[in-house]
């Protein structure tokens, strides 16, 4: 096992050193620079702005700088807000971005897996096609609908809950988190359906229901762990996905995370968060996919006798 | 197990809202606590008076700290500031400003002319790279010195006479100088720290954080948590802390201009820094508004670069002008939220109204073109509209699409660009007609019509005249009176607007959403507030008075 996880961190270098290198070219080969605004700038000012932030150097250089800084983890001063660091902007809002995503997780979990298993449970009936049709219009629905939607009935009509902000009026976190988490609900109430029905067709199930077990110990005892071994699959990428992508519902909500900057950093060319907030969210979704091979790999007696085999 | 199906997701959801309950909102507490809820546009750069450009900074900064002169909220005029009164020499030139000595920083130390010689400086230091530096370009030698030409500060107009006494020699009268004393870019900032936190032209230093920051205005940094919230209370140490009537204010950056309109709609802001413009019909039907609007210092126009053809006939140019109907386009795309304009200045500038030399005339349009060569649209080669990606300027480029079409018989096509490609393309000079505004930093002709001096960096346009340039940077500084200045100003800016570099198509308006509990913002020209004159009534709710 060890050995696996050791194997798949030395293939992650290349891949995030290969992003760098990219991001880094790109970044600079875009038209307009991080300086350029709607009053022209001095050529004075302009030069002094491009010597305070080492613009002035060759193009290798500059690479060559970039990457020792980065090696000593610093990932450089922000282009856009002067005085502060990529690093501290990182974060500032990583721990909300990872809060949000963590509760829309929370929330896709609940609804998925009961949607999902409730479903596999009477397959092509109603009790199916319910959840199930719900769930394509979740995957379907974009989330800068569904957020103004969940906002219009629950923060204005219904005065039930604030329209906006993080954390500071009470209960301004559900409608956030709901608005990111929907999709991932629809998109885990489809796997989990089809990993518990392929689980429940199988013959230790018929064993433990001819064994006169109830229902639910049958279901919550011997088909989840199998069956939501797809799920449990999905959760590394999609919780790298939920912290690269809440961009829109951080914009509606008006929540301080880190898609705001992501997303704005490349509109303002503001060179080194792009290529700060890029390679974090690589690394990211890089280890996030690590975990969630691991876990699935403890949870999958089979593939797990693999490792000890192998190892 | 039905049953069970059902009850569960419904259930949890009803816990996660009875867990928040309705509670108090922004502007309840606020009213009660005396903190103004404000929506300020976006999350400011920086909060050091000599580094960051913009409006969302301007709001602030303009709280924390104060310069010589402030702007009186309803006219404008100048009013005592830092300074406590100046006097000004018979030939304009020499400004001597006598220091309040009530006037102090936030750490109670008294504020001293030394500390405007020392702050000059630093704005105007090439290292520093001040984007407004030029701000202070009247004083004396302050240009030379900011463009390395000299580099002893000493030849620059600025000298403390005393520890009170602040004397500045300009280049020529200035009438507007005053109003940059209200400037950011002229603010004084406490030396010792920013020493504390690094050089005196250094960008990248905390000083301007909480806990850091020493300020001179009437309210002192409390919290400024990144993209969520800025917090600023009232300063124990300001000279006229007896007028301040709020207690703070909390900004937030709403960049979502949809949200910042929801959340005034659920109190959850006093002041919204703009409104949607599908959202303003609905609050002028209401009557008793909290919807206000205000003729704004800026020009909404099309670039013309005048080396293209067939732009660089100017009688197309003229053509493409007289063709526009204004009216028709302020009063149905843009919802009466503008002013349709003829030429660059806004009218009513301190006094000074632009010629109008055209008016919507399509008849003459279309002889103008036909003298072109381009007999109703025949052999018209064709034209490209630019603008930066946004639904307003996408909207109001169809319409001058369909217009010029309509009128002219010609073809044109318009395309979006991202901003930076955009800017990029404007100052590259790589367009036929690009979309352009310009706010004034400064309420003056002068600062509309000095962006059209042969190779100006904002001219863009290919438009060059040296009698233009003469009156612009010659005559007109050295006028004796107003009124000849005026005269100056109009005269160059009929040779210029009968050239028609640019196509002028409306004045702005701010728009702002307040709440009716909100007393002392007054519209003005300049967008310009005051926080110092806000005051909050308890009790009166945006949906009729007092529950």
């Amino acid at each position: 096992m060890l050995r696996f996880i050791f194997w798949r961190l030395l293939q992650a270098i290349p891949v995030i050193f290969v992003v760098i290198t990219a991001t880094f070219f790109l970044v600079r080969s875009a038209p307009g620079g991080p300086f350029d605004s709607e009053k022209a700038v001095l050529p004075e000012v302009k030069r002094a702005l491009e010597a305070q932030y080492k613009l002035d150097l060759p193009l290798h250089e500059q690479y060559i700088a970039y990457l020792g800084d980065l090696s000593n983890g610093d990932l450089g001063p922000s282009f856009k807000y002067p005085g502060r660091s990529v690093n501290e902007i990182l974060g500032s809002g990583l721990p909300v971005t990872a809060e949000l995503g963590l509760y829309a997780l929370s929330f896709a979990l609940l609804i998925g897996v009961l949607a999902g298993v409730f479903a596999a449970l009477r397959p092509n009936t109603r009790q199916d096609y319910i959840p199930m049709g719900m769930a394509m219009i979740g995957i379907c629905m974009p989330s800068f609908l569904l957020g103004p939607l969940l906002v219009l009935i629950f923060g204005i009509y219904l005065d039930w809950l604030p329209i906006a902000g993080w954390g500071d009026l009470p209960g301004d976190k559900i409608l956030p988190s709901i608005t990111l988490g929907s999709a991932y609900a629809a998109y885990i109430a489809r796997l989990s359906r089809a990993g518990m029905l392929e689980i429940l067709s199988q013959d230790y199930i018929r064993t433990a229901r001819a064994k006169g077990l109830p229902e639910w110990r049958v279901v919550i005892q011997h088909a989840l762990r199998g069956g939501l071994i797809p799920v449990i699959a999905f959760l590394g990428p999609a919780f790298a996905g939920l912290l690269a992508g809440s961009f829109v519902v951080e914009t509606i909500f008006q929540i301080p995370g880190l898609g705001r900057f992501y997303v704005q950093a490349a509109f303002n060319r503001d060179y080194t968060m792009i290529l700060g907030t890029t390679v974090f969210l690589s690394t990211l979704i890089v280890f996030f996919n690590l975990i969630s091979d691991v876990i699935a790999a403890w949870l999958n007696p089979r593939l797990r006798a693999q490792f000890k085999g192998g190892a | 197990m039905r049953l069970f199906q059902s009850i569960i997701p419904a259930s949890v959801l009803m816990a996660l809202l009875t867990a928040c309950g309705g509670g108090e909102s922004n502007v309840e507490s606020g009213n009660r606590d005396g903190f103004l809820h404000y929506g300020n546009g976006a999350e400011p750069q920086g909060l050091d008076p000599h580094v960051v450009t913009g409006v969302p900074e301007n709001h602030i900064i303009r709280a924390l700290f104060e310069g010589l002169a402030v702007k009186n909220p309803i006219t404008l005029e100048p009013e005592p500031g830092v300074a406590e009164r100046w006097d000004i020499s018979d030939d304009g030139t020499v400004y001597t400003f006598y220091i309040n000595p009530e006037a102090k920083w936030s750490n109670g130390e008294p504020m001293t002319a030394s500390d405007y010689v020392w702050s000059w400086n630093r704005a105007l230091h090439p290292d520093t790279g001040s984007l407004y530096a030029y701000m202070l370009y009247p004083i004396v030698n302050s240009e030379a010195y900011s463009k390395r030409e000299i580099t002893d500060f000493k030849q620059v107009g600025v000298k403390a006479l005393d520890d009170l006494t602040l004397q500045v020699t300009l280049n020529a009268p200035t009438p507007y100088f005053l109003q940059l004393m209200d400037h950011y870019s002229s603010f004084a900032v406490h030396p010792e720290t920013l020493l504390k936190h690094g050089k005196m032209t250094d960008r990248f230093t905390p000083w301007t954080r909480v806990g850091n920051i020493v300020s001179n205005g009437a309210f002192t940094l409390d919290e400024w948590s990144l993209n969520r919230r800025i917090i600023i209370k009232k300063s124990e140490h300001y000279w006229d802390r007896d007028n301040v009537a709020l207690n703070g204010v909390y900004f937030y950056p709403t960049e979502n201009v949809v949200s910042e309109e929801r959340m005034f709609r659920a109190e959850q802001l006093h002041y919204t820094q703009v409104v949607p413009l599908d959202k303003i019909p609905e609050y002028r039907k209401r009557g008793n508004t909290s919807y206000v609007q205000a003729a704004y210092l800026g020009t909404y126009y099309y670039l013309v670069n005048t080396d293209r053809p067939p732009v660089d006939n100017v009688l197309v140019r003229r053509a493409l002008s007289y063709a526009l109907d204004r009216d028709t386009l302020t009063r149905t795309v843009l919802q009466e939220t503008a002013i349709p304009a003829y030429s660059i200045t806004p009218p009513d500038t301190l006094g000074y109204n632009p010629p109008k030399l055209f008016d919507y005339d399509p008849a003459k349009a279309r002889e103008l073109l036909a003298e072109a060569g381009y007999p109703n649209g025949e052999g018209w080669p064709g034209l490209e509209i630019i603008y930066n990606t946004q639904e307003a300027h996408r909207k109001i480029a169809v319409a001058v699409q369909q217009m010029w079409k309509k009128e002219l018989n010609i073809d044109v096509t318009i395309s979006n660009q991202e901003w930076k490609v955009y800017l990029n393309s404007v100052s590259q000079r790589d367009f036929q007609v690009a979309r352009r505004g310009w706010i004034g930093d400064y309420v003056d002709a002068n600062n509309f019509l000095d962006l059209f001096i042969t190779d100006g960096g904002n001219n863009n346009t290919g438009y060059a005249s040296d009698e233009f340039d003469d009156i612009i940077l010659n005559l007109a500084p050295k006028a004796k009176s107003r009124d000849e200045r005026y005269g100056l100003f109009y005269k160059a800016e009929t040779m210029m607007m009968n050239e028609m570099p640019i196509i002028p198509i409306y004045t702005y308006t701010s728009k702002h959403l307040v709440h009716p509990s909100v007393e002392g913002i007054y519209p003005n020209l300049m967008d310009s507030l005051n926080l110092k004159y806000v005051k909050l009534h308890p009790g009166r709710s945006l949906y009729g008075e007092a529950n």
